[in-house]
């Protein structure tokens, strides 16, 4: 029934050190096909570094990463990465260009789609996203929470198999966080496979399958969310919860 | 009232400057255009490659690149341009017969160019914030492509004022090239005045030349001082609310 050609994704003991910073230390995460896996935990404890390892921006020291139940750490990495969107806390749209463009530069130049197809791809997950009447626009003239849609739509317009967020709505203005959380759980009920790294507990709890609390760089707990909100069990995600809620 | 006239005779003597004058638009204002044009472009080239290697990820590509520019931004233009010119025009008169010196001097040029180009583009590539690279290859390009495409043009844009007064200081340095010997129609602006005030005795000439070097850079100064603040301010029009947020498709009620 999903509207997406997602796949399921597993970390196995990821371990990475910066120097002598012990960053992950053995960390196992699977996300089902079409389900959403949330993490959470305080600044600092590796969830971000944990996205950039699992679709090997970084590379981790050790451990296996699953794609569809394969082992991708001998794939090219380029090659791995079209496969799994990513979203930023900062956005990150390319500023010299266009709206559209930003959505269409992968599919011109990584599909190699001729540029009038790509543009109509783009436009079509512009409008998915509700911005096909920004796409001339530059980025800089858009809201943040526009400018993340944005992002989301040139994720999205590489047909991902999976999807990360990496607190995509931490550095938006209270008033925009609604309209991307929105998008973000539209995209997981038509059965996208999301990794979600946020401070949203209200997102965690309502829209995720699975919930994943890391501190220190390890899996404290993890469970389902009414699990995780509701009878938490180690001391450490109570006073997490305690908290941030 | 003897003295002042002499002085404005000596700076000011019109007619001394409309005798140069036809040389100074018939060669000297080509010549000196050929050189620094020729020498800013190869020196933009030869600049990226240094910028590239000098934010490269190898090490040795960034030691090759910072031994380079060190070298070539730590000494002096006239001695480049005379080690060049004087050192490789005979091997070059013997290879392929040509004593124009403007092969040479443009290499000379073009190398002490490249080493603060390649400063400036070094400088804007590593203003663009990491996330952009980082954007770009977690869409699932090459690290050579996403400085290609990403990157280096956002690095640029930021650094064209200083790229254009590093093409004035060309203009200026392109003058050095009198050294090299030149006949009556490779002259360029300060040689044609030079030779003028040698022969007159008089400084008028020279005078002519410096307002031929003015015409030349100070429109290039007023460009440097708009794109500066076309870059500046120019961007950001008018931020829109987010009006479209809450009605966005089906997910309007999570």
């Amino acid at each position: 029934m999903s509207e997406f050609a997602s796949g399921s994704l597993t970390g196995k003991n990821l371990h990475l050190s910066f120097g002598s910073n012990h960053v992950l230390r053995g960390i196992d995460l699977h996300v089902e096909k079409g389900t959403t896996a949330s993490v959470i935990g305080p600044s600092g404890s590796g969830k971000s570094t944990l996205l950039r390892v699992m679709n090997r921006l970084i590379e981790p020291d050790q451990g296996d990463i699953l794609l569809d139940g394969r082992s991708v750490l001998k794939d090219n990495p380029d090659e791995l990465r079209q496969r799994i969107g990513m979203v930023f806390q900062q956005f990150n749209l390319f500023p010299h260009k266009t709206v559209v463009d930003n959505v269409s530069l992968a599919l011109r130049k990584l599909r190699k789609l001729p540029a009038e197809q790509a543009r109509a791809e783009a436009l079509e997950q512009l409008d998915l996203v509700g911005l096909k009447h920004k796409a001339d626009a530059r980025p800089a003239n858009l809201s943040g929470g526009q400018q993340q849609r944005v992002a989301i739509a040139r994720a999205l317009a590489m047909k991902p198999e999976v999807m990360f967020f990496d607190e995509a709505t931490s550095a938006l203005d209270p008033e925009l966080v609604k309209g991307v959380l929105a998008l973000m759980a539209d995209l997981a009920k038509g059965g996208m496979t999301m990794v979600v790294v946020t401070h949203e507990m209200g997102f965690s709890r309502n829209v995720s399958d699975t919930v994943t609390f890391m501190d220190g760089g390890v899996v404290v707990e993890s469970g389902p969310p009414e699990q995780i909100f509701t009878n938490p069990r180690t001391e450490r995600l109570q006073g997490f919860l305690s908290d941030v809620l | 009232m003897d003295a002042l006239d002499q002085l404005v005779k000596t700076f000011f003597d019109w007619e001394a400057m409309a005798a140069v004058l036809p040389n100074m638009i018939r060669f000297g204002l080509p010549n000196t255009l050929i050189l620094a044009v020729s020498s800013g472009v190869l020196g933009c080239i030869l600049g990226m490659v240094l910028a590239v290697m000098g934010t490269s990820r190898i090490t040795a590509l960034r030691w090759l690149s910072r031994i380079y520019t060190d070298v070539f931004r730590g000494v002096p233009a006239i001695v480049v341009i005379l080690l060049i010119g004087l050192g490789l025009g005979p091997v070059v008169r013997v290879t392929t017969g040509s004593t124009n010196p403007f092969p040479l001097a443009i290499f000379a040029l073009t190398l002490m160019a490249a080493a603060y180009i390649g400063e400036i583009f070094r400088s804007g590539i590593q203003s663009v914030e990491k996330g952009q690279l980082e954007a770009s290859r977690a869409l699932g390009f090459s690290y050579g492509s996403s400085m290609r495409l990403v990157v280096i043009p956002q690095g640029i844009r930021r650094v064209l004022p200083a790229l254009v007064n590093q093409f004035i200081t060309l203009i200026k340095d392109s003058s050095l090239i009198y050294l090299l010997g030149l006949i009556t129609s490779q002259r360029e602006i300060f040689r044609i005045g030079n030779d003028a005030a040698a022969l007159t005795g008089n400084l008028s000439p020279l005078v002519a030349a410096a307002f031929m070097y003015l015409i030349l850079t100070v429109p290039l100064t007023h460009l440097v001082n708009y794109i500066d603040k076309r870059l500046r301010t120019g961007r950001p029009e008018k931020q829109q609310p987010d009006d479209a947020a809450a009605l966005i498709g089906k997910g309007a009620q999570p």
